[in-house]
């Protein structure tokens, strides 16, 4: 039997913490995110005061500058927005936003788009082709067209975005997960688990799905960069999340329009924060490709 | 090869309609245009008239075949807002988009494939790691957010470029364009930069793996044996064969770019397809909608088709694959 070309295989643990530590840079990626997840999820205790609670807000204090002091007492870090809003808390909480959506967009479209593409290669045959024509059809549209049509037919909601952004992504997954399988389906232990007539949703999940990981996993961290990306650009075209739950993206679109005046700080300091996010994760994604899917190309 | 290329027409126009009815579906969804067609002061049978007119009456399926005989004949119906053809006024701000996304293309070319190149060519050198971190904080960087950092410096700070508008134009062919004149140059740079920052990091990313894999080759090493500079190894014999994957991905990508000049395009207020379908999904204007997308369609089939021909000609590997 020719041998079949092996890839790494993903196993978290200190050694693999180790090896991916020797690059800094991307450890220096992975701190950050660390820093960004803590600092979004107590994004309540850590900011100065409660930006959507109109009550705190004093319209005195409106396009203050970086450093100056609010007439609640704190010092607006990185000055604060028209209406008197503390820029900092207002960051924190549409990390928050971000962060939920774009993580929680990219788990639901990993998992919809390996359970496919896993099935269809196993299934083979006639199915797989019609499967797999299903998601060139996906591929083929233009992402961000796909996701602002679906915002204009369903309307704003973090729901909404969520939904599209899944719709626009399981595909790649698919495809990649249906690449790996067809490769670990000519191996021996699928022969052996077929031979033990082993039950199929068992093979799949649990013998086939843990050898197709890296390629995954790689996969699964660039996407949640442009899950975020992908939700900002709609929230700052004005048909992402509504104006109750603003993320990043719909910070920036709303400090866009002060910056051409010279208040640059309403506008600058998400998208410093939206940047350092998304860079952060594709150093951590680059890296992952680095050691576990060494061979493919970036993308 | 005939026979084949024929299955694969057929296939596209098969994805076309798939295309077709998924739009007309999803037309249908978005609920019915009545109520934003109709004055505060229409009367029932006002209402009666013009659903009869736009053919709301008749069955869907009947609807569906009068919608196909639209898009055959390019007749989506009537702009709402702008009371054009919907049609006309999607093609009469294509040129406008087009040069801009080609201008994109055409800059991630020039700067991608030369910084590959260096990159891949000594993958250990601080120069190539800067360039390689360089790509992933271009890839990192969203299109929109570029956009307003450009305008920033370069228009508001230093008033060095335009930031809005199209500049004046030239007639070529009975069709304006910007790039024949000076003053629509410089209002196409930050646009076009503002656009390809993100295809000059994938290029360059794609370029310098092509050029590590292609260092271990025999030729190379034989090339190298010969003594021949760096300079003539790269620029003649890596270069042919890295560009195959290059120019398909480009190619393909060309769409993706076409689609994503939408949000450029808002930025900018440049007065193309994606300034106009933006402000239609605002303004719900149907016909419009409608007849950007079926464009959007038929663009993204004609291009795959092509890639796919003109790639089995290229490489016999794949035809005789295939047959």
């Amino acid at each position: 039997m020719p041998a079949i070309p092996r890839s790494a295989k993903f196993r978290p643990g200190l050694q693999f913490l180790r090896q991916f530590s020797r690059s800094p840079l991307a450890l220096i990626g992975l701190v950050l995110i660390t820093l960004i997840v803590l600092l979004a999820f107590f994004a309540l205790v850590l900011s100065p005061q409660n930006p959507y609670d109109l009550m705190q807000l004093d319209i005195m204090d409106g396009r203050m500058p970086p450093g100056s002091e609010a007439s609640a007492g704190f010092t607006f870090l990185f000055g604060s927005d028209n209406q008197g809003r503390d820029m900092l808390s207002a960051i924190l909480h549409g990390l928050r936003i971000s962060l939920i959506v774009g993580l929680g967009s990219a788990a639901i479209a990993f998992v919809i788009g390996t359970a496919f593409g896993l099935t269809a290669a196993y299934v083979g045959g006639k199915v797989e082709t019609a499967m797999m024509r299903i998601v060139d059809l996906q591929l083929s549209f233009p992402t961000i067209l796909s996701a602002l049509l679906i915002l204009a037919l369903l309307g704003k909601s973090v729901g909404n975005v969520v939904f599209a952004i899944v719709l626009v992504e399981w595909a790649t997954y698919a495809r990649t997960a249906r690449g790996a399988a067809l490769t670990e389906l000519r191996r021996e232990y699928v022969e052996a688990a077929r031979s033990l007539r082993l039950p199929h949703r068992n093979i799949l999940f649990r013998q086939l799905l843990p050898n197709c990981l890296s390629p995954l996993v790689v996969l699964l961290t660039m996407q949640v960069a442009r899950a975020i990306t992908l939700e900002a650009t709609l929230s700052f075209l004005g048909l992402g999340v509504p104006v109750t739950e603003p993320s990043l993206g719909l910070l920036i679109s709303s400090g866009y329009e002060f910056m051409l005046s010279g208040t640059y700080w309403i506008a600058l300091f998400p998208g410093i924060a939206l940047l350092v996010t998304i860079f952060a994760i594709n150093l951590v994604g680059d890296r992952l490709r680095q050691l576990l899917d060494p061979k493919a190309a970036p993308k | 090869m005939t026979l084949w290329i024929i299955q694969r027409l057929l296939q596209a126009i098969l994805v076309a309609l798939a295309m077709a009815v998924i739009v007309f579906v999803g037309l249908h969804l978005i609920g019915s245009p009545i109520e934003t067609l109709l004055p505060a002061e229409a009367t029932h049978e006002d209402r009666l008239r013009l659903i009869a007119d736009l053919g709301l009456d008749r069955p869907l399926y009947e609807q569906f075949f009068l919608f196909l005989k639209g898009v055959l004949q390019g007749n989506l119906g009537i702009s709402y807002v702008y009371k054009e053809p919907a049609v006309e006024l999607i093609l009469s701000r294509l040129p406008a988009t087009l040069e801009l996304a080609l201008a994109a293309v055409l800059l991630s070319l020039v700067f991608g494939v030369p910084l590959g190149l260096m990159a891949g060519w000594k993958p250990e050198s601080a120069f190539s790691r800067v360039i390689m971190i360089g790509s992933i904080f271009g890839f990192s960087l969203p299109i929109f957010w570029i956009a307003i950092l450009l305008i920033m410096i370069f228009s508001v700070q230093l008033g060095w470029l335009p930031s809005s508008g199209r500049g004046a134009t030239q007639t070529l062919f009975g069709i304006p364009w910007s790039f024949v004149t000076l003053d629509g140059l410089r209002h196409m740079v930050l646009p076009a930069i503002g656009l390809s920052l993100f295809n000059i990091s994938m290029v360059t990313r794609l370029t310098e793996a092509g050029v590590r894999e292609a260092m271990s080759s025999e030729y190379v090493r034989f090339a190298k044996a010969k003594g021949l500079s760096p300079r003539r190894i790269l620029s003649v014999h890596v270069l042919k064969n890295v560009m195959i994957p290059v120019v398909t991905v480009v190619g393909l990508d060309i769409g993706q770019t076409i689609a994503f000049s939408v949000v450029t395009e808002t930025i900018f207020a440049w007065p193309g397809v994606g300034k106009i379908i933006i402000d239609s999904i605002g303004a719900l204007d149907r016909p419009v909608i409608v007849a950007y997308l079926m464009l959007v369609v038929i663009m993204f089939v004609i291009i795959n088709l092509v890639v796919d021909v003109i790639y089995r000609l290229l490489d016999p590997r794949i035809r005789l694959q295939g047959e």
